[in-house]
């Protein structure tokens, strides 16, 4: 379903630059992963992210898609299998919401009906309904609904890739944690492989499969929410993360990103209490307080996965501390 | 009043004149205004020379500039004409210019970035998010050319420009002046009017008075009714 991406070596260096804007930078992103590109700004995240639909060439190095250097494919072709979401400014302000979401399609030439059928689709997945908001302009929706419409409108052409810029920075946080929430449900249920830029520690921690932490061009640590908490590769993503605050961060952390992964043959649902995999690690932590139980038994879809027990969010903490 | 009512077929004919040269002053400089602009907007290094140059023209009396092209052009209509495109330049690559600069760079990047070519970034987003400015220039200059069309008559163009020139010429003919001076206000005015029509019908999600064929030709399959706002 999703793409694979590999960069090999990649740097990009602006005309009278000092130092490079992506520097040197090898890495692998499995199909279906969720990856966020965190860094404060001018970190080159962004740079880095424009260079898969290469709106930016890189000077050195090799991006492979699915195994094929990007520059074989044909340009256009390329970014119309790629949706590509940005802040909400990206809706076309003399277009509906139709036109909008349509657009790729159109490109790809598809007939009317199927766009059309397509667009309702869409508009359904994301919860507005087709009736309501088809006609509409973008100047008609609220921040949150236009940068719903964003994600439908890269979905479109049903992309193995998606490409995320910062999309939620300009909303509100009340909205923007429902479109947070929007997102996982939509990803749980498409397996695309999503790259995303946000320079919001916690958004980062929610979203991720893995993140990528950068700084001034370089990578500084490529891993998991987990990883990076309770083992910061240095002190710039110890500050970064703020890991002091681990409270904070168990609000964060979904349980799947701390499980023992197991064999399910070996699980036992009966003799813990479970939580879902998507669950928070805090709402793993206060069930264990409250049951007593030395371990939970994590589901994911009511089949059992994984177990969490307290020493693994206790080793957590303790190791985020710095202690 | 009086003398419009008497020689209406005349003041009709010299009107027909009048907006002929108009309306091919506004067709020739539209075709050069707008790749001028483009290509000024591409290369934003020869904007500043080019509107520079542009500027000047716009301060020679036109009386002067159509006698500097009269030996190029001879005493016809044609010198009139290249003198009103020349003068509508300024107006109007200064607008397309704007307009095209008023359009977010994230939105050209977002449709490059969903693989839109060249063309169609042109076609489906350039043309219609900068055409209400567009066309704000385009009525600017229609007034200018309206007004440049007069002078025209001093050189066998014809134009409501004969009235005004007879009734200088000829003694108490005030009536040819004021007949004159109506019939060129009155044509400012409707073109005026009917370009700010446009104006307001091309803003974004106004799409109401193109017809479907048009509407189909310019966006190709569309994907919904384009007009029908709920």
């Amino acid at each position: 379903m999703g793409a694979r991406i590999e960069f090999v070596d990649v740097s990009l260096r602006f005309p009278r630059a000092a130092r490079p804007a992506v520097d040197a930078c090898s890495f692998c992103i499995e199909p279906g992963e969720l990856i966020v590109l965190l860094g404060a700004s001018g970190c080159g995240k962004t740079t880095l992210l424009k260079m898969i639909n290469r709106l930016y060439e890189p000077s050195s190095g090799r991006i492979l898609i699915d195994g094929v250097d990007s520059r074989e494919y044909p340009l256009i072709e390329l970014r119309q299998r790629i949706g590509y979401v940005i802040q909400q400014l990206g809706l076309f302000p003399h277009m509906t919401v139709a036109q909008n979401i349509g657009i790729v399609p159109r490109l790809l030439q598809w007939p009317r009906e199927r766009i059309q059928a397509r667009v309702d689709e869409l508009l359904h997945l994301i919860q507005l309904p087709p009736e309501e908001f088809r006609h509409r302009f973008p100047d008609q929706l609220s921040g949150g609904q236009q940068q719903r419409v964003g994600l439908a409108r890269a979905l479109a052409a049903d992309p193995g890739l998606l490409l995320m810029d910062e999309p939620f920075g300009a909303i509100d946080a009340i909205t923007r944690s429902s479109l947070q929430e929007e997102l996982l449900r939509l990803q749980q249920r498409l397996r695309k492989t999503i790259v995303f830029v946000s320079h919001d520690v916690e958004e980062a921690l929610l979203l991720a499969d893995r993140i990528m932490v950068m700084q001034a061009g370089k990578i500084v640590q490529f891993d998991t929410p987990f990883q990076i908490v309770t083992q910061p590769a240095n002190a710039f993503v110890r500050d970064l993360l703020g890991t002091d605050d681990m409270v904070r961060h168990l609000g964060l952390l979904r349980v799947k990103s701390a499980m023992l992964n197991l064999d399910p043959t070996l699980i036992h649902p009966k003799e813990a209490p479970t939580i879902s995999s998507e669950d928070t690690l805090r709402r793993a932590l206060s069930l264990l307080l409250r049951s007593g139980a030395p371990r939970l038994t994590v589901l994911e879809s009511d089949r059992p996965i994984g177990i969490l027990t307290l020493e693994r969010i206790r080793d957590l903490t303790s190791m985020g501390s710095g202690a | 009043m009086s003398y419009i009512l008497a020689h209406t077929g005349l003041v009709l004919e010299l009107m027909g004149q009048h907006l002929e040269m108009t309306l091919l002053t506004l067709g020739m400089a539209i075709g050069i205004a707008v790749p001028l602009g483009l290509f000024l907007h591409r290369i934003p290094v020869l904007a500043v020379p080019v509107m520079g140059l542009l500027g000047l023209l716009y301060t020679i009396p036109s009386l002067a500039l159509i006698i500097l092209l009269v030996p190029i052009f001879g005493l016809s209509r044609l010198a009139v004409v290249v003198a009103m495109v020349i003068y509508s330049q300024v107006i109007l690559v200064r607008h397309v210019l704007v307009g095209l600069d008023s359009i977010k760079l994230t939105l050209l990047e977002a449709a490059a970035g969903m693989g839109m070519n060249a063309w169609q970034c042109w076609w489906w987003i350039q043309v219609p998010l900068s055409l209400p400015i567009v066309l704000a220039g385009v009525r600017l200059a229609a007034i200018v050319a309206v007004a440049v069309a007069t002078v025209g008559a001093k050189f066998g163009a014809g134009g409501l420009g004969t009235l005004l020139f007879e009734g200088i010429a000829q003694a108490g003919r005030a009536d040819k002046l004021w007949a004159g001076a109506i019939a060129v206000g009155s044509l400012a005015l409707v073109l005026n009017t009917l370009l700010l029509g446009l104006e307001w019908a091309v803003k974004p999600g106004r799409w109401l008075w193109v017809p479907q064929p048009l509407r189909r030709l310019i966006w190709g399959g569309s994907p919904d009714k384009i007009c029908s706002r709920s």
